[in-house]
């Protein structure tokens, strides 16, 4: 490695790069020398070697240096290496990087591959030796080889540099901009727990403010994203707003109901509602605390929950047994039912009219047939 | 003469497992019924469950219904719960049917023998299962299990007494 001087890399006229590749590691002979990755030219005239991050750090030797050079395969956790041998020091060397060396040959070590064409060109270059016809005087000693400011670039090692700073004002920019992004969110934390703080005031205060002005919070809070920390549902008695609510949910569903045969699923009141209502919807909560009331407000609509889980609100004049029994008959006539084939005929929801069907089964009126065509029942004939 | 099907054997229903307990109630002991009397027609002693699931007892192919697995082994519970099934393996793979039980197959047999007045004669059991004289009786062609079952039924009422001979066992009738 004391065969290097340093350089700044640019070019002599006359001298033209053939080949370079980046990531590459120098090694004194055996020894990983003190340089990290960097880039390898390979120029008619000279070897040159930059670091990939410091750009300043760039040193080059004389291709008449070379003796011969040799290639060593890549091996398990071992990048491809060219291994040069050297000639001795000429006394009239620049400094470089290494004062002394006990080896008289350096490796280079492709850590990001393209050994293959390096070497062909090497090869080329030490055939055809080109510096011989062309020679270039010793270039111009550059001191320690860290030099600030702007030289003028030439050739694609400018470029290069060019692009290099373009790509590090990019990153500048970006970091920058994530910046902003950042203290956003430290604001937006900051609300949030104004917000919680406020609520739970609002929740020791509670006999002191209104009804009204509760609820208007609580749908603010709400379209912040914070959950609805008063809870206003307790058994038995509910609230004022839940009355009112089920008081008009009982006018508007009565013409509903009666066109769907006295029954509708809980699912299709809330669309149905919601739908009607344009703005201030209501909560699927809400909906089943007001339809919780209908009995104890003495409204003429009942909330339902069957065996399976779903509910319906129905018509106090609904008569189960009625149903069944029609159900019953309609089945015999059929000889046997689908719940698809019995919505179709009642027009009833397939939701609704399996619930119905479940009943008459559990009735003892029906019985199953289940196999791979579906599920059918029939009169229950045992 | 071939084996009468009952009614609820074409009604598809019959092959699902009923959900609700009072249906299926009735349905298990339809299937009981079913399943005796197809053993007793066919004179079937023992069962291989895996067969079973295919023969037509369990599989109506024309109206395209069989019995599952899960069903077949609950009919199969009742039965062994009401006497007239016993499992040869831990597996439940295979098992003895007892379309009658042996007492009642005791009963036959004694019957059959004072009838013929040959109370206190002895017989060998190949004799009784196998030979001329017991032709046309129900027991006829009986297993050796069974036949050893329900003589030793017989025995234990007091009315036979078993013992080994030379070449097999034989039965002392009192």
């Amino acid at each position: 490695m004391d065969r290097f001087s340093w350089s700044n890399g640019l070019l002599e006229i006359n001298e033209t790069l053939v080949i370079q590749q980046r990531g590459v590691r120098l090694y004194d002979g055996d020894d990983k020398a003190k340089m990290d990755l960097g880039v390898a030219l390979l120029s008619t005239h000279r070897l040159i070697w930059r670091d990939i991050k410091n750009h300043e750090c760039c040193i080059a030797m004389p291709l008449s240096q070379i003796i011969y050079f040799e290639e060593q395969a890549a091996g398990i956790g071992k990048s491809a290496k060219i291994v040069i041998h050297l000639h001795q020091v000429p006394a009239n060397k620049e400094p470089g990087p290494y004062q002394y060396s006990k080896y008289s040959y350096i490796k280079l070590s492709f850590k990001e591959h393209g050994q293959i064409e390096f070497y062909r060109r090497l090869t080329e270059e030490m055939t055809k030796k080109r510096w011989k016809n062309t020679p270039v005087s010793q270039p111009i000693p550059t001191g320690t080889g860290s030099q600030a400011g702007k030289t003028r670039a030439v050739g694609i090692v400018g470029i290069e540099r060019k692009i290099e700073e373009k790509r590090k004002e990019t990153d500048k920019n970006i970091s920058e901009a994530f910046e902003d992004l950042s203290k956003l969110m430290v604001k937006a934390k900051e609300m949030v727990e104004l917000s919680r703080s406020i609520a739970n005031k609002i929740k020791d205060k509670q006999g002191d403010i209104t009804e009204d002005e509760t609820i208007r919070f609580k749908a603010y809070l709400l379209s912040m994203g914070i959950a609805n920390p008063v809870t206003r549902e307790t058994h038995g008695s509910g609230t004022h707003y839940h009355m009112q609510l089920a008081k008009q949910l009982g006018d508007m569903l009565q013409a509903p109901l009666e066109e769907r045969g006295g029954m509708m699923a809980l699912t299709e009141v809330y669309c149905l509602v919601n739908r009607a209502r344009g703005m201030e919807l209501l909560s699927p909560e809400d909906l089943v605390n007001a339809c919780k009331m209908f009995e104890s407000l003495k409204l003429p609509l009942r909330l339902r929950v069957f065996d399976s889980g779903v509910m319906v609100v129905q018509l106090q004049s609904h008569s189960e047994e009625e149903m069944i029994a029609s159900a019953l008959d309609n089945v015999s006539e059929k000889g046997s039912l689908t719940a698809e084939e019995f919505a179709k005929l009642l027009g009833l929801s397939v939701l609704l009219s399996k619930e119905r069907l479940l009943l008459a089964e559990k009735m003892g009126h029906l019985c199953r047939d289940d196999s791979v065509e579906g599920l059918r029942f029939y009169p229950n004939l045992f | 003469m071939s084996f009468e099907w009952p009614w609820q054997y074409n009604f598809p229903p019959f092959f699902t497992l009923q959900p609700n307990v009072d249906t299926r109630q009735k349905q298990l002991a339809a299937w009981c019924s079913l399943a005796l009397s197809y053993c007793r027609h066919h004179k079937l002693y023992t069962l291989d469950v895996m067969e079973a699931q295919e023969s037509p007892m369990f599989n109506n192919k024309k109206i395209e219904r069989k019995l599952s697995m899960e069903a077949i082994q609950v009919v199969f519970e009742e039965l062994r719960k009401k006497g007239n099934l016993e499992w040869l393996d831990k597996n439940k793979s295979r098992c003895l049917v007892m379309w009658r039980r042996p007492e009642e197959w005791g009963k036959l047999i004694y019957q059959w023998v004072s009838k013929t007045g040959m109370v206190n004669s002895v017989f060998t059991l190949y004799e009784l299962s196998n030979g001329d004289e017991t032709e046309g009786e129900e027991f006829h062609g009986l297993e050796d299990w069974m036949l050893l079952r329900s003589l030793q039924a017989l025995q234990t009422e007091g009315k036979a007494e078993l013992f080994t001979m030379d070449d097999g066992k034989g039965v002392k009738f009192f």
